[in-house]
């Protein structure tokens, strides 16, 4: 087709960012920029302090979602002991960094947070109608974009990440009793703050288009397998509603592992329930 | 009571053009459509638009309205700041014919590339089909589309890459979807998908899904699952080794 011949004679001269939009279209993507790059940040900043992210004052056990699981560091609760022989001495040791690449990469290659980066972060476009800054485009339809069709991958590793914070979150509802050593329910604001957290993840995780996809959306003739068509409606009904998912997920994690780490440095005190 | 408000209207064709401001009077319940039509009738009788049913129905009145792509016959001036000027032009993606109307051919000449629909043998000797509501459920949402071709005009694959030789955009894959995951056919579209209709230049920014006036989840509910199913098809090994194990093809 002969084409941007209407742009061309409409607006011959478009500069980078042009629009004839009068609505303030560029607030969506700066406030998603300075989003991710503020957790990025603070969760990078977090990934490499190696401590205070594991609070047992007062008999409580809250793990921060950072370094969850525990895979080495403290040899008392990790589950292959201290720091491993192979850890390179340039590199700090810190637990997360084993941990946090994962959950990234799952966010990373996430169908909303790809729209919308693609938007806050390359302009690519700014939004909606917005003149773009370059002329040569391939989408995700060549490397290195054509990698993001990894995205069921890491959701794999996210549903195990679900099962293990849903554990840390039960296990914050136990607390030892330092004179008998003796385990007994209880309920501090960590207890809710690492229940709320896993319960926006599972949100989040389970309302993923992979998930929707691999749960009946590959599926035809829904109807001749009712269990998955009910597991369809409700991922679908979580999936409507993903980017609502996304953004508090995102912040109640860090938030979480803020929370852990102030309670370890003395800054909060965990106020118990009961 | 009547007030009046002023429209810069793009006026022109394929060699160049201009925005010529006109005043018309604004009443209650006026959309876009109507005062184009006024200004035609009393100021610019040679001013092509293109339109038909005026109840957003026919697709017809596409065009871009202070820089959004709308329908103008579902546009109500009482949604826009008539304190300043309201700039109605022709869809930008499309080649322009004058004024606002544009040349949307190719979208039909390219749905024609698209592998029609394809029934397996009728369930009854009647030589019909037994399908559970269920089942088509899923697809009335693209059957809704009126072929406006507004996701098309802001999609920014074709409007700022001009890659229609490479990707068919948003309307064409909803088409294709609806073709797709249709419980009776057996045709298979997932090669052309990806080497043909470009369903990789897909960026997932949702304007197609923002501007659609049948509010169609043009993304989330075609786009992305016939990206999935792309997925399974050329990039998940373990899908494509289980389909090889249980002979799985399309259901």
């Amino acid at each position: 087709m002969a084409n941007g011949a209407v742009a061309e004679a409409v607006n011959p001269a478009a500069a980078v960012g042009v629009t004839r939009r009068r609505d303030a279209w560029w607030v969506q993507p700066l406030v998603v920029f300075l989003a991710l790059s503020g957790f990025v940040v603070y969760a990078t900043w977090a990934a490499f302090q190696g401590k205070n992210y594991r609070y047992t004052g007062g008999g409580a056990n809250y793990l921060s979602p950072f370094y969850s699981p525990e895979l080495v560091g403290n040899p008392h609760y990790s589950w292959f002991g201290g720091r491993p022989g192979w850890w390179p001495g340039w590199l700090v040791f810190s637990p997360a960094l084993l941990i946090l690449p994962f959950p990234a990469f799952f966010r990373l290659t996430c169908y909303y947070y790809r729209g919308a980066y693609y938007k806050a972060f390359w302009a690519d476009p700014p939004s909606c109608t917005v003149k773009e800054p370059r002329s040569h485009y391939r989408g995700e339809s060549a490397f290195p974009l054509i990698l993001q069709n990894v995205h069921r991958y890491f959701l794999y590793i996210a549903i195990l990440f679900i099962a293990d914070l849903a554990y840390d979150a039960w296990t914050s509802y136990w607390f030892i009793n330092p004179s008998t050593g003796q385990a007994h329910v209880g309920m501090g604001i960590g207890s809710l703050v690492l229940t709320i957290n896993v319960l926006l993840l599972a949100g989040y995780t389970f309302g993923c288009h992979s998930m929707r996809h691999l749960c009946g959306g590959r599926i035809n003739k829904l109807s001749e397998c009712p269990m998955r068509s009910r597991i369809y409606g409700c991922v679908s009904s979580l999936n409507s509603r993903h980017m609502a998912w996304a953004w508090p997920s995102l912040v109640f994690v860090a938030f979480s592992d803020l929370y852990v780490r102030l309670c370890c440095m003395g800054v909060l005190t965990d106020w118990r329930i009961f | 009571m009547s007030s009046t408000a002023t429209f810069k209207i793009w006026r022109g064709d394929a060699n160049g053009g201009e925005f010529r401001d006109y005043q018309a009077r604004v009443d209650e319940g006026m959309v876009v459509l109507d005062a184009v039509h006024q200004i035609q009738a009393e100021q610019a009788p040679d001013m092509a638009v293109r339109w038909n049913c005026k109840a957003g129905k026919c697709g017809s009145c596409s065009s871009e309205i202070n820089g959004m792509p709308k329908l103008m016959c579902m546009t109500r001036l009482s949604d826009l700041p008539l304190d300043q000027p309201v700039t109605v032009e022709p869809m930008h993606t499309f080649p322009i014919i004058k004024d606002l109307v544009t040349d949307v051919a190719w979208n039909y000449r390219a749905k024609k590339m698209i592998k029609p629909f394809s029934p397996r043998p009728p369930d009854a000797p009647d030589g019909t089909w037994r399908v559970a509501q269920a089942d088509i459920e899923r697809i009335q949402e693209f059957r809704k589309c009126i072929e406006c071709f507004l996701c098309q005009n802001v999609c920014h694959v074709l409007r700022e890459h001009h890659l229609e030789d490479k990707f068919i955009g948003p309307r064409l894959l909803t088409f294709t979807a609806a073709l797709e995951m249709h419980p009776v056919d057996i045709e298979d579209r997932l090669y052309d998908l990806r080497k043909l209709d470009g369903i990789g230049y897909c960026n997932i920014t949702k304007c197609c899904t923002k501007v659609c006036p049948e509010e169609i989840h043009i993304t989330d509910n075609a786009i992305i699952p016939l990206k999935e199913r792309v997925v399974d098809r050329f990039f998940d090994p373990v899908t494509r080794l289980m389909r090889a194990i249980t002979g799985d093809g399309k259901k």
